[in-house]
């Protein structure tokens, strides 16, 4: 059969783009998804594209969500293209989880804690089993949660504080007088990379990447036997100090979930024995990329300390390449012509194979 | 090195900042892409007592709150200094070591080259552009320029230079990949030096 | 040439980027330029477009374009592949400036994977968009080894590889992305240019950028500048040649893409600039299939 030579053009893109707009739509017999129904009842998407777009806007990630088709990476790069032209005031101070309004808190360390294990709102315990009211009338009655008998501690204690007396885990560092935290938005990775530049580089790494890093680490490939001192879901509050006024005012409020994975660290000439710290944060409810990812920064900080073999804890290896939006756009870019490049190729294929069949020739030749 | 502004002494900077500082960019650009030629800025705006209009523009279009600025002693303190703080924002040091640019109106009094940023191995980037404010960029001493975006040579007779000026430069060539490269204003005129060009002094 | 409207109402900046990353852009291309194939590190940052789909070589034109511009992009030679189109209308769109398909007329060309068949001259840029800006990459994984080679002129890993080529082969067996030594002091990627292509890359009298948004460096070849591609006194360089003219125009000297015209093994070889075939058809020149549909389709207005 006879081939088309198919080459672009702006009527072609265009119209891809309509086919595109009726494919999102789908049948349109159906009710059109509504972005507030997307940032209610697919809240945990939402979280994901607000924690790896680097930009906390629910109706923003719930208008990417839409706007992706369900495609969380291409709405965590909507997110970022927008994210990036908008002005800066300025920085926040550092958030204070200690001082999170919690609504979850577990520590696999201990049976129990000051404050108590709270499970809140999890699948943990459910049994995976499809709700099929869901789907046969689109509803199930709520029962609502019972509220507890009495209040929750506040602040709750967190796994430093409760270490704090015995001196077992390494201390959080002071931060007041360090210069501002690297930002990967304006500026491109450098290496030996510091914490804040790996952990906003975790943060803002792909979760199925973080996920299986932190999973060969605990089959051995660079282990370091975490275990989960605390993981706290709650909304902090967001203060910022307008140069205008001099003094901090609170500007907002936001979901977080944080994780501490501690594990044993031997010492050194200078240090005793402790716990040390793997720390993983996100925007929203993301437990298993904040656990996942608290994992990977423990493995890298062997990674500076020249212990590294294994992938989990090859700096170079983890942070240039947990990026989503850059993989998925590299790997992509396949699809663009490369008949210029093919073409040389298959010059010089055709150059070897000759070669190749002379040398084949020659040596018949020569048995013979 | 930061006093309150008093604002109604603040003259204006481009009236269209968005296309004013691309203009003057691409001037620029083509200076630092091939030594020695002289580009006009008079479109750009006035500059405040003791900047020229081309240095004005040079910094309006280059510094920012990214940017750590030298000033020469002369500047600092006076209309310039206000009025590149209000329009630019950058940070201000006294230490050229530390100076992603450096704006000399005095280059008589100014430090030697070697006491700016060279750059490190890794990343040669990271060095000092000098900006430096000259009576004319034509009438001086003639020097011969070969190298990069030169077709064939190029000569330059910059004013106001001091004694052994050329020969500072000529030891910065010849450590590229350190070096400091150079923006030369005077008027309404730019032309640019990068590290990379060779220089030979006439009558040597 | 297709002017287009002001638009009146801008949901972006002009060109796109703020006018604070315009800043630092432009610090790094002058850096760029004044260290000729240095790879400068800039703040890259995300665009409308993927990594990977020329975001590089669209913050150097948003950083540098300005109304009075006059803006070709192509992709593959060609200024009708799809790619080249959407950039070229997010320019038209973003940026109010004019756009054209002749080499010889454009102010920046942005370009991918091809150097123009026609010669550029001192009032255009040229503007690559680069996948991979490292030469030493498929040599050395690690950026802290390779950014320690440039640092230090330890460039025996590249001559290894070549050597070993030729070894292998009898020749350097290197078609695309052909290393390049600047002014004899740094290695360069051209970016996945055609070896052919690589010598226009010196003295060449237009500004040559480079930009790889993804891995987040620039870098420049001056005007005027020496470019030497590497080869050894007894394996010199050479370029890819081709014992078919262009079929459509019949050009002797350009390179060529082979297009596959049925299933038993059928082709034809054309130009792969397309504004170069274009105008010399137009100039009365005819290749051996003169009239074919191919030459039809650049045609269609972009």
């Amino acid at each position: 059969m006879a081939y088309v030579a198919v080459k672009g053009g702006e009527r072609a893109i265009t119209n891809a783009h309509r086919w595109l707009a009726e494919d999102r739509r789908g049948d349109v017999a159906i009710p059109e998804i509504e972005t507030d129904q997307i940032r209610e009842q697919l809240s945990l998407s939402v979280d994901r594209v607000m924690s790896e777009g680097s930009c906390y806007d629910r109706d923003l990630a719930a208008l990417a969500v839409k706007q992706a088709r369900g495609d969380l990476p291409e709405a965590i790069f909507l997110t970022r293209a927008y994210r990036t032209t908008l002005p800066r005031f300025g920085a926040s101070l550092p958030v204070e989880t200690g001082q999170m309004a919690v609504r979850r808190r577990i520590s696999a360390a201990f049976k129990d804690i000051p404050g108590g294990q709270v499970l809140g709102p999890t699948f943990d315990y459910t049994h995976r089993l499809l709700d099929f009211t869901l789907a046969a009338n689109g509803e199930t009655s709520v029962d609502r949660a019972l509220e507890a008998e009495e209040p929750q501690a506040y602040p709750m204690a967190t796994i430093a504080s409760v270490f704090a007396h015995e001196d077992l885990l390494e201390p959080d560092t002071q931060t007041d007088e360090a210069p501002a935290p690297f930002d990967l938005t304006r500026e491109p990775m450098a290496f030996p990379a510091g914490r804040d530049q790996r952990l906003q580089a975790l943060a803002r790494g792909d979760e199925g990447f973080l996920l299986s890093l932190a999973y060969s680490s605990q089959r051995g490939w660079g282990s370091t036997h975490p275990l989960c001192a605390e993981i706290r879901l709650g909304e902090v509050a967001v203060e910022f100090i307008p140069d205008e006024l001099g003094f901090a005012i609170e500007i907002g409020e936001l979901t977080l979930t944080e994780c501490q994975m501690i594990s044993t660290y031997g010492g050194g000439v200078d240090t005793a024995p402790q716990f040390a710290r793997g720390y993983g944060l996100t925007f929203g409810h993301c437990e298993r990329k904040a656990m996942s990812m608290a994992i990977v920064d423990r493995a890298l900080r062997d990674a500076a300390a020249g212990e590294a073999s294994a992938p989990c804890q090859d700096e170079e290896f983890v942070l240039y390449h947990s990026d989503n939006v850059e993989a998925s756009g590299f790997v992509q870019h396949l699809k663009l012509p490369h008949y210029v490049d093919f073409q040389a190729d298959l010059q010089l294929i055709r150059r070897q194979r000759r070669d190749y069949a002379e040398r084949a020739a020659a040596m018949k030749e020569a048995a013979e | 090195m930061s006093a309150v502004l008093d604002l109604a002494d603040i003259a204006p900077a481009f009236p269209d900042p968005t296309r004013g500082s691309q203009a003057v960019f691409r001037k620029v650009m083509e200076c630092m892409a091939r030594p020695g030629v002289i580009h006009d800025l008079a479109f750009a705006p006035d500059a405040p007592q003791g900047l020229d209009r081309a240095a004005g523009a040079v910094a309006l279009t280059l510094f920012d709150f990214e940017t750590l600025i030298w000033l020469d002693p002369r500047l600092r303190g006076g209309l310039a200094e206000g009025w590149i703080r209000f329009h630019c924002g950058p940070p201000l040091t006294g230490d050229p070591m530390a100076a992603a640019f450096a704006l000399v109106t005095d280059i008589a009094s100014a430090p030697a080259l070697t006491a700016f940023n060279m750059g490190d191995a890794k990343y040669p980037d990271r060095s000092t552009t000098l900006v430096i404010q000259l009576p004319s960029l034509e009438g001086g001493p003639q020097v011969v320029l070969t190298g990069p975006g030169i077709k064939t040579e190029m000569t330059l007779a910059l004013a106001g230079l001091p004694d052994g000026f050329w020969a500072q430069v000529q030891a910065n060539h010849e450590q590229f990949q350190f070096g400091v490269d150079f923006i030369f204003v005077a008027g309404d005129r730019v032309t640019a030096l990068p590290r990379s060009t060779r220089i030979t002094i006439k009558g040597d | 040439m297709t002017a287009r409207p002001n638009e009146p109402e801008r949901y972006y900046n002009y060109a796109y980027l703020d006018e604070q990353t315009k800043r630092m852009i432009r610090r790094a291309i002058l850096k760029a330029l004044a260290i000729p194939g240095y790879q400068a590190p800039f703040g890259s940052r995300e665009m409308p477009v993927p990594y990977g789909w020329g975001t590089g070589g669209i913050q150097l034109t948003a950083a540098i374009i300005g109304p009075d511009d006059v803006y070709k992009c192509i992709d593959q030679g060609a200024d009708d592949t799809t790619n080249a189109v959407s950039i070229r209308r997010f320019f038209a769109q973003v940026a109010d400036v004019a756009t054209t398909e002749e080499t010889g007329e454009a102010t920046i060309i942005q370009t991918r994977h091809r150097i123009p068949e026609k010669g550029l001259t001192e009032g255009q840029v040229l503007v690559f968009q680069v996948p991979q800006p490292e030469p030493l990459r498929g040599l050395e994984a690690r950026e802290t080894e390779t950014r320690a080679m440039h640092a230090y002129e330890e460039y025996g890993l590249q001559y290894v590889s070549l050597y070993e080529s030729v070894a292998a082969h009898g020749y350097i067996a290197s078609t695309v992305g052909y290393p390049t030594m600047i002014e004899e002091r740094y290695l360069m990627s051209p970016s996945p240019i055609p070896k052919f292509d690589n010598p226009k890359l010196g003295q060449n009298p237009a500004i040559l950028l480079f930009g790889a948004g993804r891995e987040k460096r620039i870098y420049a070849v001056p005007p005027y500048t020496n470019v030497r591609s590497l080869d050894f006194e007894d394996h010199p360089f050479e370029t890819q040649t081709w014992e078919e003219d262009c079929a459509l125009c019949g050009a002797q000297e350009s390179y060529l893409d082979e297009v596959v015209l049925d299933d038993s093994g059928e082709r034809m070889f054309v130009c792969s600039d397309s504004n170069f075939c274009a105008e010399r058809r137009a100039a009365g020149h005819a290749g051996p299939m003169a009239g074919h549909q191919l030459a039809a389709l650049d045609k269609e207005p972009a």
